[in-house]
């Protein structure tokens, strides 16, 4: 496809016909927080509603991921409406969210950590209620450990065992508030599927899904 | 005009409907024609028992009379409604007749000539014995164009609706290029009924240029706003008339496979309909070569499995599809990319039962219904505190005070109005001074509220506005798929705070909390359920802040409804000393004697406040009262 050019942020760049915004960025190292994005030609997901943006000609902030560059796009990553959005997106999902960094593997290497300093949110936020979901830590893997409270919904990781490895031993289940990753039938993910490949521990952006060698160092 | 596969197709269908009327006017030859209402509502009501006892008696006195069951005539506060036509007579209407009232309209009606005037609702003909339904005053408001065949035809015989004009429109239809069509529902101006008011006729043209086939037709029927049922009843009682819809809809887009989706909680509909498709696709008003012509779709009907977000489109394709029920991005819109990737045409149950009209009647007498910006003619379901529950049907621009103190009769007991709920989850509460809006897409919109699909739920003053908020965000928290941030953890958040409010112990600053929260969720919600889950709350506080105030402030609930911030205390003045009835009633023995002066006392500690001991109260003593803040209980 051909190229065209935009520019985000003031800043010139090129991106191949077709991207989308939030890749054109990414690629062209201006960050835009993102927890579900994926860089393939597939239908967004559209679903962590971080990676808000605003264009020029547009009334209302969109989501990057959903939008495909044109030629002469001026986008604004750090404007207010965009800003506000993402932020009560985020504190959203840190209100709902164990935040126990001093006893997480994940940390220092965690999405959530490094959206929250590019967005000024503190990780303890306290304009939303703490509302746990109090659900089961499953350590019956012998390779990782999950822990759905620490959960951000991505869907990281079960994109990768699924389109990738074509395992499909994790999917989401339940409705509203109670969503989650989980494997089916809601079984321990030892005794699912699973081929403790661990890809999706690395494609996890957060402490949800964990090395239980990295845990065992903390 | 150039005639596509005709004059065949006009001529096989001249014998169709020949036959329909030859077997409608068999019918009228008999010596009365007995119809009894047996949708959903009057089922609920005992319909069935009725039609039995209907069946039984004739049985008895060997008279050989048809005995039919049809549709809602939305008069659901009357259910069961039986219609009963004898020649010499206008086709009287009973209402709330029972198995005993059946066998005496047997008895003396058909068998004698007592047409029985004290089960009368009224008659549809004018005529000098009975008032006619014409002649009530909601019929002035009324004008019933979907609904018309509701209540009056059999929906398991598709004669009854052909010879009542049924797939004339079709036919019609398939004599016309596509494009004359879709610039017919272009001119109606026809919006869809589902709630958005999308305009139909763009739809349709959008799909039937998108690339790609096959393409395919889509009924929305997973209605699933609490206190709606206007899509039930249609398909209940007229299913012929969405499946026509369809099929000219399918002729104009260019598709040859249609769904009907319905909720699986509709199990009449969804036998009714699938009973009509059978039946049309006999007759050869489905399937390959439709009445010999080129045309040829067909139509499956697909169950929902109970997922109210399944009414998005989105999700409703993903469903059908066999995946969860779970929203995408739009664009693309389905019109372009729906159903396995393929245009795909949705529209609403309504929209659809419209469509024959307008190609029969044309877009003018269309437009000339309703207002310049909403024409037609809008169904609302009316529920809650009114006391003509049921259907109905007016043209757009009708005031919502029109529809519920005119056609609905206004609030039991003559209390006073406070609000009607109207679209649903996704729509608002609207205060007194909204009564004389002119209800269409637009000034509803701009009130705050939505069209939705139709739900009208009517509130007095013994509703609490902040527990009617609470009820909705639970229900949209509860039905929200959960896929998006903000429509999950952002309507928790919002349900969490107006449960503290309900309870009294919310503070100030939450109001803002939530209300900025309300417009980050409308602003940044993947899907509609989300961007219109904060409406309920968002109206609720800019019409009746004093009452959130009233939780907050006083830990009061000024229509008595939030339990925990009423207490229950008998006056004793008012107490009958001799009477018991609260002692006895009481659930968990709360109320005792005072041991001197013998009235009756709750302990408040051990009450329940069920409010059992309220209604056990006999009315002349009415000495039990509800009190907010419960504080205000005299020590």
């Amino acid at each position: 496809m051909k190229t065209v050019s935009l520019t985000i942020d003031g800043k010139e760049i090129k991106a191949p016909g077709g991207e989308s915004v939030l890749w054109a960025a990414l690629d062209s190292s201006i960050y835009i927080p993102h927890l579900c994005a994926r860089h393939d030609n597939s239908a967004p997901d559209a679903s962590c509603r971080l990676c808000w943006v605003e264009i020029e000609g547009r009334l209302k902030p969109v989501t990057a991921c959903t939008e495909t560059v044109a030629e002469g796009m001026v986008v604004n990553t750090r404007g207010a409406a965009a800003l506000r959005l993402a932020r009560t997106a985020l504190e959203l999902l840190l209100a709902s969210n164990v935040v126990d960094c001093a006893n997480c593997a994940r940390s220092g290497a965690c999405e959530l950590q490094k959206i929250a300093a590019h967005l000024k949110v503190k990780l303890k936020t306290r304009r939303f209620k703490k509302i746990l979901r109090n659900l089961e830590v499953d350590s019956s893997s012998p390779l990782f450990i999950y822990d759905p409270n620490k959960c951000v919904l991505c869907g990281q990781c079960i994109r990768v065992c699924r389109q990738r490895l074509g395992i499909g031993a994790l999917g989401f289940a339940h409705r509203g508030f109670n969503r989650r990753m989980t494997t089916f039938g809601d079984e321990p993910i030892g005794q699912s599927e699973c081929q403790n490949c661990g890809d999706c521990v690395a494609a996890c952006p957060t402490g949800a899904l964990c090395f239980k060698a990295a845990a065992a160092k903390l | 005009m150039k005639a596509t596969g005709l004059p065949g197709v006009a001529a096989t269908f001249q014998k169709i409907k020949k036959h329909a009327q030859a077997r409608w006017q068999e019918l009228q030859k008999a010596r009365a024609v007995i119809m009894v209402g047996s949708a959903t509502c009057g089922r609920a009501a005992g319909a069935l028992e009725v039609l039995r006892a209907f069946k039984n008696e004739l049985k008895k006195h060997n008279l050989d009379c048809p005995v039919i069951e049809v549709g809602c005539m939305g008069h659901c506060y009357a259910e069961p409604i039986v219609i009963i036509a004898k020649p010499g007579y206008p086709s009287i209407v009973y209402q709330r007749v029972n198995p005993v009232i059946a066998q005496r309209l047997v008895r003396e009606f058909i068998l004698g000539d007592n047409p029985c005037l004290e089960f009368v609702l009224g008659a549809l003909e004018e005529n000098k014995l009975v008032p006619g339904l014409a002649d009530f005053p909601r019929a002035q408001f009324e004008q019933k164009v979907i609904l018309k065949n509701c209540g009056h035809i059999d929906p398991e015989d598709i004669d009854h609706y052909i010879a009542s004009g049924g797939y004339s429109a079709l036919v019609k239809a398939l004599q016309l290029k596509p494009e004359q069509i879709i610039n017919e529902v272009k001119k109606s101006g026809l919006r869809g009924r589902g709630g958005a008011g999308f305009a139909t006729g763009e739809k349709w043209a959008t799909c039937r240029h998108a690339p790609g086939k096959p393409r395919y037709v889509i009924c929305n029927g997973d209605e699933g706003d609490p206190g709606a049922f206007m899509d039930r009843a249609i398909l209940e009682s007229d299913p012929h008339s969405v499946i026509e819809g369809m099929l000219i809809a399918g002729y104009a887009v260019g598709a040859g496979h249609g769904y009907i989706y319905v909720r699986a909680e509709y199990p009449l509909a969804v036998q009714r309909t699938r009973l009509a498709l059978s039946q049309a696709r006999k007759l050869n008003l489905l399937g390959k070569n439709i009445l010999g012509g080129d045309f040829s779709f067909d139509i499956k009907l697909f169950q929902g499995s109970g997922a109210f977000v399944c009414g998005e489109e989105t999700a409703l394709i993903a469903s059908l599809e066999g995946q969860a029920g779970t929203p995408s991005h739009r664009p693309p819109y389905p019109a372009v990319s729906g159903l396995e990737g393929k245009p795909t045409l949705i529209n609403n149950v309504k929209t659809l039962a419209f469509i024959r009209h307008i190609v029969d009647k044309g877009a003018k007498w269309f437009t000339g219904i309703g207002t310049k910006n909403s024409p037609g003619t809008a169904v609302f379901a009316l529920a809650g505190k009114v006391v003509n529950t049921g259907l109905t049907e007016v043209p757009m621009g009708t005031t919502l005070r029109q529809v519920i103190f005119d056609v609905g009769s206004g609030i039991p007991g003559g209390k006073p109005f406070k609000a009607v709920q109207i679209g649903g989850p996704s729509g608002g509460c609207l205060p007194e001074s909204a009564l004389d809006l002119p209800i269409d897409f637009d000034s509803l919109a701009k009130a705050g509220a939505m069209m939705g699909s139709g739900g009208m739920i009517v509130l007095d003053q013994d509703d609490c506005m902040v527990e009617i908020a609470r009820y909705f965000l639970e229900f949209t928290q509860r039905e929200s798929c959960g896929k998006c941030t903000f429509c999950r953890l952002g309507t928790k958040q919002m349900l969490e705070i107006l449960s503290e409010f309900t309870r009294g112990k919310g503070k100030l600053k939450d109001l803002d909390t939530l209300t900025g929260l309300a417009e980050d969720i409308k602003a940044g919600s993947l899907c509609g359920l989300g961007r219109t889950a904060p409406n309920p709350v968002l109206t609720n506080l800019r019409y009746f802040r004093d009452e959130y105030e009233a939780h907050i402030r006083e830990g009061r609930c000024p229509a008595l409804m939030c339990q925990e911030l009423i207490a229950y205390y008998i006056i004793p003045e008012k107490c009958e000393l001799t009477c018991d009835a609260c002692v006895g009633n009481c659930t968990v023995e709360a109320i005792s004697s005072h041991p001197k002066k013998r009235y009756k006392i709750i302990d408040q500690e051990k009450c329940v406040k069920c409010g059992t001991c309220l209604t056990a109260c006999p009315p002349q003593y009415n000495a039990i009262v509800k009190l907010s803040p419960p504080t205000e209980v005299p020590k």
